[in-house]
Formats: structure tokens, sequence, C-alpha cells
């Protein structure tokens, strides 16, 4: 279980060849989107401390999200990047350090279910004329939210590509405004963080809090 | 007061008793075995230091002359006697003059909890006098940092503080508490002690998996090598260290950090790593096949070039910090843990050893070493006098048995070199920052922490410029530290490295310097300046034997370079011998 934890063992140490994904072999790794998961104490000053860690090293953050979660008093972050799996796995275990971090997680897209949500404000007049614009706002899953004299305001929900598809479909119709929230998303492969939460409030917690990226995967470390 | 006294500190049942924030801070300092404070006061502390004037009988306040003075005070302290070092600072410059203390404990990993003092909280963000955002500040360079607006917080705060501070990696904490809730009284029931944090975790769960994985790689290698760091002494873990390395038989090498844990003549201590370590430890780092890295962070002094590190070895890493776990090195098998039980759990499980050829290469190693450098450096049969000439004669006088705090500089590489050192917690410098005018101050932290001991600090006439102030805090408090300033008339490193790297363009690297005797007299200190070759054995002995501190000051020569040298960029196995 929680293969989706910060981890993910250098693979190739068990089969003979080190490929040294660490400093500098990580280098050639391609970049890609990560979302880093996070739950905390919710503590003023955190984020900072949270955000610094990306600043420090000239990270770009691609998109944050920060609200209380299920749990009273847990706070959940959703970050985003585009790094290499080291960089994030580095990035991650700092994050997880801070004092009032409880938990660190790391995945690709194919690992979670994602969504943004994002607000198009045109001018009622032309959505009128036009029954068109209707129509393709409505194939692209948007619902209107405020429909006033002078202007009307949609929402869709999606992914980038699709919040951006209706961008460029809206910009001839005299598109006033836009935006677009930070990403939100659930990892596929989690039981949520209720239990978890009751192991780290002992004293002394067991496996489940110590998660270990490398046995946890079950796999051997090196062969001699 | 008496009465109200004697009840705070035997806090019964549900009792409660009403005190301000002022009076729970300066109770949870006494709880939590608070010895001495290193601060300077300022307005918007004022209501501590009121407090304090009451404490005077059960805190031991030393006032520093800078606030940077102070907090490399609580670092020597907390570096020589193991336990958390406290500083207080007033607001806005008082609190920002913390900071590059901050910034080296928290890259030594040195337990520090500092108090500064905040505007009243209904001023905050109003830029009233003597405010800084200095918990935004201080966020990259504290391990946890917290500003106290109430003062019903402070007894849980600082419990937190201390505790934090103290476990798992260590590190500097800072409370920032705002003036109303200095003053504030409330509702005290005493002071608990903490142990738990639901978010923290200071020690990761140790993994049988690992250390069996482990023991396997040792037991099977043909030439291994121990590269050991500061994590030892912090982890307490000198004996279960010893004990690794004596049954493994293992050549040992060390970071300055590190420094100590083992004695410098144990016959498995091969020396020193990095830049200006010793030759064998840095060329056989690229021919070892097994590499056990314990409490110790692949710097990139340690290091060199990464990329050309130890690349035909299996590498073995024990750390407390699971973030240091493969980020700059990537490891074969992470042992994480506390090398305190970690240690002891591998020794058990490896075979007893001895490695004679493979111990004696980095014995061959060290003989040209000497050839080539040492005995130049150390015995020099004329001309000019040399640092390490002056380390040799002091090693002869305290037989390894003193305290050697360094400051920034060639001083500092030779004598982190050259000193022999027989005790653990023998060697305060800083590592990680490279802060000139560290040593003066920490110091003067250091000889509180050992009382016992004898301190001597070795400082360059640049960085004895930067914190001399400190003079006064010796004077006023009666501390004995003897202070041996090597006077070359140069920021002598960066010359070092203009001469080598920068075709000798010599470049604002030439520095005057007052008559420091004089400058001693005028703090009632004692002082000597040398600079013939018989004078410095005695001259060493005057000053070890005067009672109080004593500055001795010895010219030496200007355009001496620290050899060998891994020069950056380049790998360890192409250290220089000249
Ligand atoms: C606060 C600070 N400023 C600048 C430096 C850069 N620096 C490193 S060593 C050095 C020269 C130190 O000269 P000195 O104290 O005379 O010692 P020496 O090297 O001559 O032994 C300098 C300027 C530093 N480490 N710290």
């Amino acid at each position: 279980m929680d293969s989706n934890k910060i981890n993910i063992a250098p693979a190739s140490l068990s089969s003979g060849e080190p490929a040294r994904a660490g400093t500098d072999g990580g280098r050639d790794e391609a970049k890609q989107e990560f979302t880093i998961t996070v739950y905390t104490e919710n503590q003023i000053g955190l984020l900072n401390r949270i955000a610094i860690i990306f600043t420090r090293r000239k990270i770009n953050i691609h998109s944050l999200n920060t609200s209380p979660s299920e749990i009273e008093s847990i706070h959940r972050f959703n970050i985003v990047v585009q790094e290499t799996e080291d960089v994030v796995r580095k990035l991650s275990r700092q994050i997880e350090k801070q004092v009032e971090v409880l938990k660190v997680y790391f995945n690709t897209n194919d690992d979670i279910i994602w969504q943004e949500m994002a607000l198009y404000k045109v001018p009622t007049d032309i959505i009128a004329e036009k029954a068109s614009v209707e129509r393709l706002l409505r194939e692209n899953g948007a619902r209107a939210v405020v429909i006033r004299k002078d202007y009307t305001v949609f929402e869709t929900t999606g992914h980038r590509e699709e919040t951006d598809a209706l961008i460029r479909i809206l910009q001839p119709f005299g598109l006033i405004e836009f935006v677009r929230s930070a990403r939100v998303a659930i990892i596929k492969n989690s039981d949520g963080f209720n239990r978890k939460l009751r192991e780290f409030e002992k004293a002394e917690p067991g496996e489940d809090v110590n998660e270990n990226e490398y046995l946890n995967k079950g796999q051997r470390i090196f062969t001699m | 007061m008496e009465i109200e006294q004697q009840a705070l500190s035997n806090p019964t049942g549900v009792e409660t008793i009403e005190i301000s924030g002022s009076v729970a801070l300066l109770e949870a300092l006494i709880a939590e075995g608070t010895e001495v404070i290193f601060g300077y006061p300022g307005g918007a502390i004022m209501p501590i230091y009121d407090a304090l004037y009451d404490y005077k009988e059960k805190l031991n306040h030393i006032l520093v002359r800078h606030e940077q003075g102070g907090i490399h005070a609580g670092q020597g302290f907390a570096r020589t006697s193991g336990k958390v070092g406290v500083v207080f600072a007033t607001s806005g410059p008082g609190a920002t003059n913390l900071v590059t203390g901050l910034a080296d404990a928290m890259i030594d990993s040195t337990p520090l909890v500092c108090i500064t003092g905040q505007v009243f909280a209904h001023l905050l963000g109003t830029d009233a006098f003597q405010e800084t955002d200095v918990i935004n500040i201080t966020t990259p360079v504290t391990k946890w940092n917290y500003q106290v607006t109430d003062a019903t917080e402070i007894p849980e705060v600082l419990s937190k503080a201390f505790y934090i501070a103290r476990s798992g990696r260590p590190g500097p904490v800072l409370i920032d508490i705002t003036k109303n809730a200095q003053i504030q009284k409330f509702d005290y029931s005493g002071y608990t002690p903490c142990n738990h944090i639901r978010s923290y975790r200071p020690k990761p769960l140790i993994r049988n998996e690992y250390i069996e994985q482990a023991a396997a790689l040792i037991n099977q290698a043909k030439k291994p090598f121990v590269l050991w760091g500061q994590g030892v002494i912090l982890g307490e873990a000198e004996k279960e260290f010893k004990a690794f390395v004596e049954k493994s038989g293992i050549p040992s090498a060390w970071t300055i950090l590190g420094a100590g844990a083992i004695p410098t003549d144990h016959p498995l201590n091969v020396g020193m790593l990095g830049m200006h370590g010793n030759y064998g430890p840095n060329v056989l780092t690229n021919e070892c096949d097994v590499m056990i890295a314990i409490g110790m962070r692949f710097d990139d002094r340690v290091t060199g070039r990464l990329d050309k590190y130890a690349k035909q070895a299996k590498i073995i890493h024990l750390d407390i910090d699971p973030s240091e776990i493969d980020k700059n090195v990537q490891t074969t098998v992470p042992v994480w843990g506390d090398c305190k039980e970690t240690l002891p759990a591998l020794t058990a499980l490896i075979q007893q050893k001895t490695y004679p050829e493979w111990l004696k290469k980095f014995r061959d190693f060290d003989q040209k070493e000497i050839e080539a450098v040492i005995n130049d450096e150390l015995h020099p049969a004329s001309g000019e006098l040399t640092m390490g000439e002056v380390i040799s004669h002091l090693n002869e006088l305290t037989h390894g048995e003193a305290i050697i705090v360094t400051d920034v500089g060639q001083h500092q590489m030779v004598a982190c070199r050259y000193a022999k050192l027989n005790k653990t917690r023998s060697n305060v410098t800083s590592g990680g920052l490279g802060t000139m005018g560290f040593a003066l101050p920490a110091a003067i932290g250091a000889k509180f922490g050992a009382p016992e001991r004898t301190v001597v600090a070795v400082i360059g006439d640049g960085g004895f410029q930067m914190t001399l102030q400190e003079l006064g805090t010796i004077m006023q408090s009666n501390i004995d530290v003897k202070i041996l300033i090597l006077n070359n008339r140069f920021l002598g490193m960066v010359r070092q490295w203009q001469e080598l790297f920068n075709q000798h363009r010599y470049s604002f690297v030439d520095i005057e310097s007052p008559d420091f005797v004089a400058l001693a007299a005028a703090y009632r200190i004692k002082g000597k300046s040398i600079s013939e070759r018989g004078e410095i054995s005695s001259s060493l002995k005057e000053m070890l034997e005067h009672k109080g501190s004593f500055l001795l000051e010895v010219m030496v020569t200007k355009e001496n370079n620290v050899f060998p040298m891994v020069p950056q960029g380049c790998s360890v196995s192409e250290i220089r011998l000249k």
C-alpha cells in the first residue's frame, strides 16, 4: 500500500547497474508535472515555510491550493510543479521535515484525479445575439453562474486544456475577464488521512507514520 | 516575592497563581535547566529584563556586546555542553543581529532557543518603532519559530521550543514575544515539558532490514571506508561509534564538525576529509568499495566534484534526518535513524576484522603528505613562523585536552588539520556557514559549557576584527578564554585563492590591524605579541598558565598557503599537495 507516498526507490539499484538517479544523474531525468499533497497543522507562517523551500531553489510553483481537509484542524495543500522526480522527491522530504507538516505525498498525473475551476465573464448582449455562443459554452460543460444585463459569468471545471480551450473560444466574443483556481487533486490510491492521524497522535507511532520509501516498495535495496 | 517563587517552582495539582508572561518565560527556562543566558536588552524586551532582575540568583545572564556575539556564545555553549543555548535580544535591530548566528546554527545543527522581544501586538504591521518582521526574516534559518501574542501561550510554546531545538536533528528555534504578552498576567498552573508533537517525527523508525543489508555489505567489503560527521557527537554516540570502528577495523575519516568524536591518534583515525583534508582520505575516497557515512551530509567542501565522487563505491548512509539520504550522494543502503541506536545494532551484525593492507595505503599517503606538506608546516627549520608550528606547540602543552575554537580562514583549516583532540566536544568551529567573527564569542560560550576545561580560540587577524567587541564581555564577566591570533596581515584564505586562481591579483585582502595587545590591555586582558620561533612555546605556556583570559598574537608568515587542497570543481582524487 501507499505506493503514492514520498518515494519510489531508485529502480535500477536492484538490477545491478546503479543509475545514480541522484544529484548528478538526476539532471538528465525528464521534467514532468507533479502534484505534491501536504497534510499540515493549521499554523500561521507555515505557508511561507513551505513556499520558501521552492523559492530558495528557484523553482516556480505552478499552482497552489490550501484548504481545511476532511479532518478538523488539519489542512491540505496541493502544490503543482514541473520538475524531475529526483527534485520533487527532495522537495517533498524538505517539506515533510517541517515541524508542523504531518505527511507529504507526490504524484504524477497518472496517479491522481484533478480539477481546476474557471470563471469567464462575457458581455450578455453578444451571448444573447449569437445563439451559437451559448451552444459552444454548453458543449464545453460551462454553466452560467450570474446573468446580468451587462455581463454573464460562466463557470467550468476541468483540466487545464479544457479551461484553456474555452478561453480561446470566448476570446472572439469579447471575453472580459477570466480567472482560474488552483488545482485540487485526489490521490487515486489513498485511504485518506483519518486513520493515519490517529497513528501520529501516539507517542510511539508505528510503521504507518514512519513510512519508508524503499522498504514499503517491497524492493531489495541492492544486489551484490 | 519569596513565597511566590516557591509556589512557582512547585506547581502542585491544579492550583494556579497569577504571574506575568515574562515570569512564565523565566520559569520555563529554569524548568528546562538553563544555566546561562547570553543577551542584550532593549525596549521591546524590557518586561522580561525587569522580571530577570528578581531571578538573578537563579539564572545567570551574560551581557554581551552585540547580539551576534550573544548567539555565537549560545552556539559555543551548546557545542561544548550538549545542552540548548539560550539567547535574548530585543526587537528590530536586536533581532536582525541574530540572523547570522541563526543561519550558522541551522546549517551546523546547533540547538538554540532565542527569545526576541516584539512590539505590542496591536502595533504589528504598523511600522512601529523597532518593529521588524522577525518571524519571516528568520523562517529559512530556524528549525521552528513562533510569535507569542498572548501570555497564556508561553509555557506550552517554550516547552515545544526546547523539545524541537534539542530533539532529532537539533537546530535553532526563535520565539518572538510581543510586549503585551510579556506584561500580561495570567493564571499559571505550572510547566510541563513537551515530549511529543504529532506532526513532528524527530527520529525515523529504525528498520532492521537496512541494518542487515548494511552489515552484509560491510562483511563482504575489501576496502571499506568510514566517514563520520557531527551526527556522532550530536547523537552522543561516541562510545557506540568507537565500538563499531574497532570491531569493524575500518579506516575512518572525519568532517571538521566530527573532529574529536574519537581521539586524533586512534589507530583507525585516518584524518580529515574535504578541501583541506588529508591526502589519503581524499584520494582513497575514489578507491574504497563500501563507504559508510555516519552522521554527515556530504557537503560540497567534503565531496568536491560530485559526479566524480566515490562512483565505484556502494554507499551506506546512517542519518537521523531522512532528507539527507540521497540529497547529494546516491545511497545504496540508507540506514535511517539515530546512530546511537543504529550503530550498536550494526556492530552486532558485523564481523571482527582488520584491513592491514588497506590501512597501510592510508599511511603511505600520510607519508607523502608529511614529506610534501606537513614537515614544512609543523617543523620549519628557518624562515618566518607558520601557523602549523604554533598549533603543534599548543598540542604539546595541552596534550590534546583543550577545547579548540576556531574562526574562519586559513588558521581554521590549519587548526582543524593539526590540533590534537583527545575528547569529544573539543572542536568548535563554524563549519557549514563559515562565519568569520564566530570564534571569540563562541569561545565565551564554550567556556560556560565546559568551565573546567581550557578553551583556546584560534583566530585570524581579519575575523578577530569582526567581533572583537566581545572582549568587553570577557572583561566584565571574568571569563577565562585564551585568545590566539595568528596574524598574517592578510585575509589569508581569500588571498590564497587569489594567488592560486586569480593570478596573484590581490584584490582587497591586505588588512591592517590595530595593536591587539594594547587593545586587550584596554579591556584589562593580558596580552603579548611574538614573532620569534624561540618564543612560541614559552609564550603559549605563559598564556595557558595565566589565570584568566590572555591574548597572544603570533606574527606568522604572510603568504603561506594551506595544502593539500582540492580545488573547487575538482574531484577529491585530484587533491593537490602544492
Ligand atoms: C562574515 C564573513 N565574511 C567574509 C568571509 C569570506 N572569507 C573567508 S576566509 C576569509 C579571510 C579570513 O582572514 P583572516 O581572518 O585573517 O584569517 P586567515 O585566512 O588569514 O587565517 C574571508 C574574508 C567569511 N567567511 N565570513
